[in-house]
């Protein structure tokens, strides 16, 4: 039997905020309401947004240009004034290009999170985008990390974290973010040109991708990998690559994953003790299937899950059964999701996570019905809050624990953009009857009495918005 | 003006082991210098020491970096700064070559936390947590550093600029995290109410506290700014800083030295930088890594600006998670490493050398045969920088701020006397 509490846990935990009347479609359980988004998978289908690869090609394009410019002398003559604004102008045109890519991206991201009847399913969507992280502030992934999370990661989160991982992996957006695509293997035929024609440039692997791969997206830290396992596994996935990079035509390959095998290092090669025969692409798909269903990785999958979903440092047993249950099933992640929102442990302590700021920001228009419209710039609460939607900075991703959002400055933050709203909304709306309605169980007496005497409805609704339950999910 | 040999190096360590060096110091110390203040940058993503830094003296530097090496200083063509003919400085860092000139900067080179895998994650933790493991702890040694201090101030003891509280800043004792306020601040009625609603929550009514203080010292230097003329942290007039050019950092260096200046304010401000985890195109003299360089020693000098005589009693902590490998990579970048770079600079430094008990660049002195090998623990400048700096008794440092640091002795005549 389950507390009373738990159509507000469903809807404020699992989901992103109760709409009002949300807690009445869930009624007493939670748990049939959840399960039943595990249905169709979240995508996110807007005529307005591009393909990746056309953001990209064009973008390859627009650099090309740059650089001819650049050769031609447009820009040589910077010591001028009229030379600077004319660099200026060249240099500005990609940011000029990406920028707008990346506000409509956000829009409709958020817009689609303040709106959806599966909350669950939007919160795994930004659970995984941010496993998988990637950061604006690389200067490509402005433009990209919208479409990576669109067709990436949305038409797997209800899939196999294999598919979910070979995706992600093989996404443009990531290769470029983690500097792979120009990782070039000591022997491979590129190499050998060019030690025949002694380019003076140095040619070698990067390593970034193959170690971030290791040690956040799969295995995890401490997940029984060496240096030797992160330098052989960035020799096996050189020649993972884009086309239209490092000198290749702008052609109709332009922008999309491309395997070169020229790039290739090649031979056999020893990862975590297993065998991999070079078969080019296939070898680093080899080892991908491997990790996806290595013990290391179902414990660290697990332990995120039911970090994110339960509390700051999960209890041991429940991170067990998700292992076991992703490990049995082969990383089949709705079996993991139900396994999650079947452990009793997941409905007992009602408000154990802090909400991040992307939390408190979709749940406040949640709750309020705020429109997510294109008169406002849907950048500026997140930015306001601390957390500029995907840019993490690192590729871990934002935090996952109080300690991480709950600092002094960002709690006043959170306050005064609360002030704010309730400014903006007048008394529009009656936050004493909403309160019930978007807290359910979670309403202590101090926090409605507290809305009763408030001396406005605005400041009602600032207070309903700064309430300790309304912090925290 | 020169590096420590090995064998004096070796030397002042073993003085200050059994710490003959630190007690009388601390009396003089306080006898002649105002409050001292402490301010820790975080440089997140592991800085390449060895471009900030260049060993340009080392017969083995110049292959090992190919194109992204940095022509000696001095000669012609020329494009490391000068610190002593064996290591020079990266040409973006001209006020801290200027500070090592007025002998107010000291550079460690081969410098490592405990951290020996290569995670920019457990590096971070384990730098800011003080132990030998990473998460072994959830609180800093810089937090409990403070709690230790013989007769701290009532108030907030340290400030985070930024929302939150970086891992090196929690723990027990009163900090606050203060950034700019894009909004119009609350009525006080409405403030009071908050206040009311979270008096029955641990955690809420401690962190708004702790943000209302924050304000208040905030408002204060407002009030001295408009006195003197000086501008304030908070300042309208100030144009927001571009969020990548040289004023990136501008902001949050203004309200460190507006916070630190306060007499009665914290005596402890940290912030974070990013962008040093340099892969692909780190640049050399010019480029990516060039850049954010500059943008930090502008800051830098913004700080020693703002803070006017206050500079004198101020020691400023630069240190970073872990090194890059010693050569470049396929990408014109660098990969994870192990040792790397730390500077510490300010009025109260007793600077103008290159700290370093220097392993070389030779293949068979690398660390696992790629990065530069430590030789130097972190933890002996922070324990040295702490006891002198802070006055933190060396019994604390040892059990509760460095635990099980037996091995790093803390590094005394790190600051004037």
């Amino acid at each position: 039997m389950l507390p009373p509490s738990n159509s507000a846990i469903a809807a404020n935990r699992f989901g992103l905020g109760a709409r009002p009347r949300e807690l009445v479609v869930i009624g007493g359980d939670g748990r049939d309401w959840l399960r039943a988004q595990l249905s169709a998978p979240p995508l996110l289908t807007d005529a307005a947004l591009r393909s990746s690869v056309d953001i990209l090609a064009q973008g390859l394009a627009l650099q090309r240009e740059i650089q001819a410019a650049r050769r031609n002398g447009t820009l040589a003559n910077a010591a001028s004034t009229a030379g600077d604004a004319a660099t200026d102008a060249v240099v500005q045109k990609l940011p000029q290009y990406l920028k707008p890519i990346y506000v409509s991206e956000v829009t409709a991201r958020f817009g689609q999170a303040v709106s959806t009847e599966s909350p669950w399913c939007e919160r795994l969507v930004q659970f995984w985008s941010n496993h998988f992280a990637v950061s604006v502030d690389k200067q490509y992934l402005a433009g990209l990390a919208g479409s990576f999370e669109r067709e990436a990661i949305r038409p797997h989160v209800l899939g196999s974290f294999n598919d979910l991982l070979l995706s992600a992996e093989t996404h443009p957006a990531m290769l470029l973010y983690l500097d792979n695509h120009l990782s070039i293997g000591p022997h491979s035929e590129r190499a050998l040109k060019a030690a025949r024609h002694g380019t003076p440039r140095r040619i070698g692997i990067n390593e970034n991708l193959a170690r971030e791969i290791l040690e956040l997206h799969t295995l995890g830290v401490g997940g029984g990998y060496t240096q030797g396992d992160v330098t052989t596994f960035a020799q096996v996935i050189t020649g993972w690559s884009i086309g239209g990079t490092g000198g290749r035509p702008l052609d109709g390959d332009s922008g999309r994953f491309e395997f070169r095998s020229e790039l290739h290092e090649p031979g056999a090669k020893v990862i975590l003790g297993t065998r991999y025969p070079d078969s080019g692409y296939g070898q680093g798909v080899a080892v991908l299937r491997d990790l996806a269903h290595h013990r290391s990785t179902a414990h660290f999958i697990a332990t995120k899950l039911a970090r994110h979903f339960i509390a700051d440092e999960p209890p041991a047993a429940v991170v067990e059964r998700l292992a076991h249950v992703f490990t049995q099933t082969g990383g089949d992640l709705p079996s993991v999701y139900r396994a999650l929102i079947d452990s009793r442990e997941a409905w007992e302590q009602p408000l154990a996570k802090y909400k991040t700021p992307v939390d408190y920001i979709i749940s406040g228009y949640r709750g309020l019905g705020l429109p997510v419209d294109a008169g406002r710039s849907p950048l500026a609460p997140f930015e306001l809050l601390g957390q500029r939607t995907w840019q993490p900075g690192s590729p871990a991703g934002w935090p996952d624990r109080s300690a991480d959002w709950d600092g002094a400055s960002a709690l006043m933050k959170r306050i005064e953009w609360a002030d704010a709203v309730g400014q903006r909304l007048g008394n529009r709306l009656d936050a004493l009857q909403l309160a019930p309605q978007l807290l359910g169980a979670n309403l202590a007496d101090t926090t409605r009495s507290a809305i009763e005497h408030a001396a406005t409805a605005s400041q009602a609704v600032t207070l309903l918005l700064s309430a300790p339950e309304f912090m925290r999910r | 003006m020169s590096r420590i040999p090995r064998r004096e190096f070796l030397n002042l360590s073993a003085l200050a082991a059994g710490g003959a060096l630190l007690a009388p110091r601390l009396s003089f110390a306080s006898a002649t210098r105002g409050k001292s203040r402490l301010v820790v940058v975080i440089m997140r993503g592991a800085l390449d020491g060895l471009a900030a830094v260049p060993p340009y003296g080392d017969p083995d530097y110049a292959r090992l970096r190919g194109d992204l090496a940095l022509r000696p200083g001095g000669g012609p063509g020329g494009e490391a700064l000068t610190l002593d003919g064996h290591f020079g400085l990266h040409p973006a860092l001209g006020f801290l070559h200027d500070s090592f000139t007025a002998r107010e900067l000291l550079v460690f080179q081969a410098i490592a936390s405990p951290y020996r895998e290569r995670s920019h994650f457990d590096g971070q933790d384990l730098l800011e947590n003080g132990t030998p493991r990473a998460h072994a702890v959830q609180t800093g040694w810089l937090n409990r550093a403070l709690a230790e201090m013989p007769g701290r101030p009532a108030r907030e003891a340290g400030v985070a600029l930024g929302q939150n509280v970086p891992l090196l800043m929690r723990g027990p004792a009163a900090v606050t995290s203060w950034s700019p306020s894009k909004l119009t601040a609350l009525d006080e009625d409405t403030l009071a109410r908050i206040t009311d609603l979270y008096a029955a929550d641990k955690l809420l009514s401690v962190r708004l506290a702790d943000a209302l203080a924050g304000d208040r010292i905030a408002a204060e230097d407002a009030d001295d700014a408009m006195m003197t003329g000086k501008p304030a942290m908070q300042s309208p007039a100030q144009p927001a800083p571009a969020a990548q050019g040289p004023g990136r950092y501008a902001e949050v260096v203004h309200a460190a030295a507006g916070f630190l200046k306060q007499e009665d304010g914290p005596q402890v401000a940290v912030f974070d930088t990013t962008g040093w985890d340099t892969h692909a195109n780190e640049g050399g003299a010019k480029g990516q890594l060039a850049g954010r360089l500059a943008q930090l020693d502008a800051a830098l000098a913004t700080l020693k600006q703002q803070l006017g005589p206050v500079w004198n009693d101020t020691a400023v902590l630069l240190m970073t998670e872990f090194g890059r490998t010693a050569a470049t990579n396929g990408t014109r970048g660098t990969d994870h490493g192990t040792a790397t770079a730390a500077f510490l600079l300010g009025g109260a430094v007793a600077g103008g050398r290159v700290v370093t008990d220097w392993p070389g660049l030779a293949p068979r002195a690398l660390y696992q045969g790629r990065d530069l090998a430590p030789t130097l623990d972190l933890r002996c400048v922070l324990k040295g920088l702490l006891a002198d700096q802070l006055r933190v008794p060396t019994r604390a440092l040892e059990k509760t701020v460095f635990p099980d640091s037996e091995s790093a002795r803390p590094l005394a005549g790190l600051l004037r006397g």
